[in-house]
């Protein structure tokens, strides 16, 4: 199975690695998969005091696809308020970085680790974590 | 040196030349059916194969007239098993094999079940090779087969064959082996090793796809098989069908090549296994698959803890290698022989297969190395695993979302 430019772009030269200081109030961890799947992903925001993303990092176990989503996630993340972030889809990164059916579950993933991140953020300030629909799963 | 580098050679190996040029003539000039009794073009295509007849017998120890043409080793593995079961099964139904083995066995082998047979699938131990005692524990009177493969396609590992087929003997069965991965890379003596079936392949040995052989024995005892295939009557009424002569030549030349060079031809891929292992295993939490002492000498599978091989994969651009990994597959399961070693999913999901061959140079084999040493290194940068082993945290008391 080929990849697409895209994924290999990502793949490559990936975006945003790295780690926040997770005790730190302003940055929301997400950690979702797991190794037995053979895909972990752990993403990390930065918030500002106006609910905007300023930083964003990743750091992946999986296949190249996983890579991508999560990498392409974190620059997709710098810049935008909480609620936008909330509304990224995983079909706009299956459409953004070209993946085939069989790897929309790393997609999937990149969203999990979105919402899990931002509730993250919001139970450590002191707010309701936002309920997520599990349906895709 | 040419990228990329082909180091799959346990999937399949590139057809040496000298192969394809015995083959050619049988394409052409000299293509004759072999049988055809009545006139030249017939008997130059039976003269043929019987010749090729014979250089497959001799690799293997046996004589000319227990030697079957398929079209290959999963052909050979359905009809020896299913073959067995229908000829022998007012005898016993019950079938013996191992949870490692090639999916080819293992799915003639639900077969049988679905034809009232009762099939023991033995696990096997840490290094991959079958527990003798539990083999016997499980021998019944009504066991009429034992088929354990000879060397493993995804670790390499070979099975005490011989020890094996005593142990089928003692009980009155049958001891048939899958040995596409061992003939033409390590002796096999079907005699010596006491095997009645043995399986082989053209591809897995410099030759040509699409044609194998079957080995079935002649005397002490005597075993049949029940055709799977109904028509001409072909190989002794076992396979019908018109020979694929070019392909049994192809398959011959390879068995003849094989046998003049094996001896000198596994030393040298050895040390290059052992170089490309020595090597690897130098980066932090790396392991060797499967027994080290019993194996192909070609084959390393080594698991780099906390990357995932397909990711892994990606990274060792121009390598031709495959991976425990089945990121692609609907499951996501990794290697059923991986787990059944009792390695955890992660470690099987993070393992990568070489496997060297008769074209492999230690030049390509250097930079095997240096590429994949890279591609941990890149890909451990990435993991959030490889993070938190260093940082001391045991993944095992982290609660993951199984998705």
């Amino acid at each position: 199975m080929a990849y697409s430019d895209k994924v290999i772009d990502h793949y490559t030269n990936p975006r945003n690695v790295g780690t926040l200081d997770k005790s730190s109030h302003k940055v929301g961890t997400g950690l979702v998969g797991a190794p037995e799947c053979g895909d972990v992903m752990r993403l990390q925001i930065e918030v500002d005091d106006n609910n905007v993303i300023t930083d964003a990092k990743f750091k992946t176990f999986g296949c190249g696809s996983a890579i991508a989503s999560s990498s392409l996630a974190t620059e997709w993340l710098k810049g935008k308020t909480i609620d936008d972030a909330m509304a990224i889809d995983n079909m706009d990164i299956v459409e953004e970085l070209a993946l085939p059916p069989v790897k929309i579950h790393c997609s999937v993933l990149a969203e999990d680790a979105i919402k899990a991140a931002i509730n993250d953020y919001r139970v450590k300030n002191g707010l309701e974590p936002i309920e997520l629909e599990k349906s895709h799963h | 040196m040419d990228l990329p580098i082909y180091l799959d050679n346990n999937a399949t190996t590139p057809m040496d030349p000298r192969v394809l040029e015995a083959m050619l003539p049988y394409f052409t000039n000299k293509f004759g059916n072999a049988a055809s009794r009545n006139h030249a073009f017939g008997w130059v295509a039976e003269e043929a194969v019987d010749y090729a007849r014979e250089q497959v017998a001799k690799i293997i120890g046996a004589t000319e007239k227990e030697i079957i043409f398929t079209s290959g080793a999963t052909e050979s593995d359905n009809l020896a098993i299913k073959g067995v079961f229908e000829m022998y099964k007012d005898k016993g139904n019950h079938i013996i094999t191992a949870v490692t083995e090639h999916k080819a066995v293992l799915d003639a082998c639900k077969h049988v079940e679905k034809m009232g047979g009762r099939v023991t699938y033995l696990p096997v131990k840490e290094d991959g090779l079958v527990d003798l005692e539990l083999l016997e524990q499980n021998m019944t009177q009504e066991t009429i087969l034992v088929s354990i493969m000879y060397g493993n396609n995804e670790i390499g590992v070979i099975q005490p064959v011989k020890e094996i087929a005593a142990i089928a003997h003692k009980y009155g069965a049958l001891f048939m082996t899958d040995a596409t991965q061992a003939v033409g890379k390590i002796p096999v003596d079907v005699n010596a090793d006491g095997i009645d079936l043995l399986a082989l392949s053209a591809h897995k040995m410099y030759g040509p796809k699409g044609v194998g052989a079957l080995y079935v024995r002649r005397k002490g005892p005597r075993v049949k098989v029940t055709a799977q295939m109904d028509g001409g009557g072909h190989e002794r009424g076992m396979r019908s069908g018109t020979l694929n002569v070019p392909g049994i030549v192809g398959l011959g030349k390879a068995c003849e090549i094989a046998r003049e060079e094996m001896a000198s031809e596994a030393l040298r891929l050895s040390s290059l296994r052992d170089k490309l292992e020595a090597s690897l295993t130098e980066l932090e939490e790396s392991y060797v698959n499967g027994n080290k002492q019993y194996r192909l000498p070609h084959v390393a599978n080594i698991s780099f803890k906390y990357v995932e091989g397909e990711g892994l994969m990606m990274a060792m651009k121009d390598l031709a290698v495959s991976s425990g990994s089945a990121c692609t597959s609907a499951s996501l399961e990794p290697s059923y022989v991986l787990k059944s070693l009792g390695l955890s999913d992660d470690l099987a999901h993070s393992s990568i297969r070489f496997g060297l061959g008769r074209f492999t140079t230690e030049e390509e084999v250097d930079y095997a190395i240096e590429v994949t040493k890279k591609a941990v290194n890149h890909l451990r940068e990435l993991s959030p695993l490889w993070e938190m082993f260093k940082e001391g945290i045991d993944l095992n008391s982290i609660e993951w979302a199984e998705h």
